[in-house]
């Protein structure tokens, strides 16, 4: 295994993966009935990836790769619709690098800056305060997207506007929840899944108790993990003994950084500044409730949808995806990316056709990346 | 873009604004030292955090930022928040 020698304790490693195998075969696990265990966050997809994870466990241990991937899970329309705004006279749109390649109906925001719209790549939801301040004669968007990790902080960035009155700051705000769609996939009665791996960056902000659901009203374990590989060997062994066991509890690997309460500073201004909005939608999983945040009126006048009358709260047209495009059935682990009749061909890295080939951490690109040979070879 | 990197608090540059100096394998930015804020900010000088889009969402121990960056530098998501970092600079300074 070519990527199993790059680990930095192989020994740790391989003691591990002998735990998890003498589990698996206590459970019953085998390639034929599986146990399937999704990670949620795309940082751990990206990881299991990178080290060739799903293929050192042992055979009866299936990843599902979750919806934990901000921007593969963002519609085509709210791609449109930060064109739309960027488009305007007058206006600097600023965004996550992440966003840029990710195809909208007509275009991608990289293209819409090709094409004169004065669109930059930011680090920071600091750095379009700090282009705010600058330029007080432009009106400075922020694209606000990602989980409870960067949710925080353009919660802290619109605080601060607020303190300094940057009436051209606007968020446009499409950040998500991670609860929400793991419900969704429960209900799901296609769905058959034994057990989570959970977010580490996401849980530093919410904590552990987000989860109690999935244990208490769904009987499934999940483990809260760390993304060094040997914290999520170390999970995946923890969700099978709790299965081993006839357990379902919310456990945290990652209690060297993950706090069972989360961050107070963190949770007190995602509750300042927003509000969950009824529904949002997520692309292949359709509309969630309470899925989605959005800007409270107290903060009104730093919330690019009111501003420019523009985004979910305006308009709600759902858009198809593009002709061929499974990203919808690859999310809901309903088919694997390499059974997708445009992954490698229509769909590469390069020129994404779906979302989920966009970035590194969402499941197409991870495959494209570095199991593509892989399959193939098989 | 979910995962933080770690960096370490060498300075604070606006207390008002609760800003800090923060280094990461030898890159200086400034940061939002607002989520780990708890007591008095020159108490974080020298601290480990992990840094979220320009915030200081957590302190870690020095272990666990050298354990984390490297597990970062291989996904090369370390290199993915540095070149991003220099892109939010140049953003900033009229780069289109």
């Amino acid at each position: 295994m070519k990527y199993a020698e790059e680990f930095r304790d192989p020994k740790a490693a391989k003691a591990l993966l002998a735990q998890i195998a003498a589990v698996a075969d206590q459970i019953g696990a085998r390639r034929d009935k599986p146990v399937r265990i999704m990670e949620i966050c795309g940082g751990h997809t990206h990881a299991i990836f990178r080290y060739g994870l799903d293929k050192l466990v042992h055979e009866g241990i299936e990843f599902i790769h979750g919806p934990g991937c901000p921007v593969c899970v963002l519609p085509m329309r709210r791609i449109d619709e930060c064109i739309e705004i960027a488009e305007r006279e007058n206006v600097i749109f600023t965004t996550f690098g992440d966003a840029m390649r990710v195809p909208g109906t007509k275009k991608s925001l990289l293209q819409a800056k090709a094409g004169g719209a004065d669109i930059r790549m930011v680090y920071s939801p600091l750095d379009a305060l700090e282009l705010a301040r600058r330029n007080p004669d432009r009106e400075v968007v922020f694209f606000g997207l990602g989980f409870e990790a960067t949710t925080p902080p353009t919660a802290l960035s619109i605080q601060q506007a607020a303190r300094e009155g940057l009436g051209n700051f606007s968020v446009f705000c499409n950040h998500i929840t991670v609860p929400p769609p793991i419900r969704a996939l429960l209900d799901d009665p296609h769905m058959v899944l034994d057990g989570f791996v959970g977010p580490g960056h996401v849980s530093m902000v919410i904590g552990t108790h987000p989860y109690d659901f999935i244990s208490r009203d769904y009987g499934k374990p999940i483990v809260v993990a760390g993304f060094e590989p040997l914290d999520l060997l170390q999970s995946v062994l923890m969700v099978l003994q709790q299965i081993r066991d006839g357990r379902a509890e919310v456990e945290n690997q990652y209690a060297r950084v993950v706090p069972e309460h989360g961050n107070p500073v963190s949770l007190a201004a995602i509750a300042d500044v927003y509000e969950s909005r009824p529904s949002f939608e997520w692309r292949g999983l359709g509309e969630i409730d309470e899925s989605g945040l959005r800007i409270r009126e107290a903060f009104r006048e730093y919330d690019a949808e009111r501003k420019f009358r523009i985004g979910y709260g305006a308009r709600r047209v759902p858009v198809a995806e593009p002709e061929g495009c499974a990203c919808g059935a690859v999310m809901s682990g309903r088919m694997k990316p390499v059974d997708c009749p445009q992954f490698g061909r229509g769909c590469t890295p390069e020129m994404p056709l779906g979302a989920l080939m966009v970035s590194s951490e969402g499941a197409c690109a991870a495959y494209f990346q570095y199991g593509g040979a892989r399959a193939v070879a098989e | 873009m979910c995962l933080g990197i770690p960096a370490q608090i060498v300075a604070v540059t606006d207390p008002d604004r609760m800003m800090a100096m923060a280094e990461v394998s030898g890159v200086r930015r400034e940061v939002s030292v607002a989520p780990v804020a708890g007591g008095a900010l020159e108490d974080l000088v020298g601290k480990w955090t992990l840094i979220h889009v320009g915030f200081a969402m957590a302190l870690i121990d020095e272990d666990e930022a050298a354990a984390t960056l490297e597990a970062l530098r291989d996904l090369g998501e370390a290199q993915e928040a540095l070149d991003a970092m220099a892109a939010g600079d140049a953003a900033i300074e009229g780069g289109r």
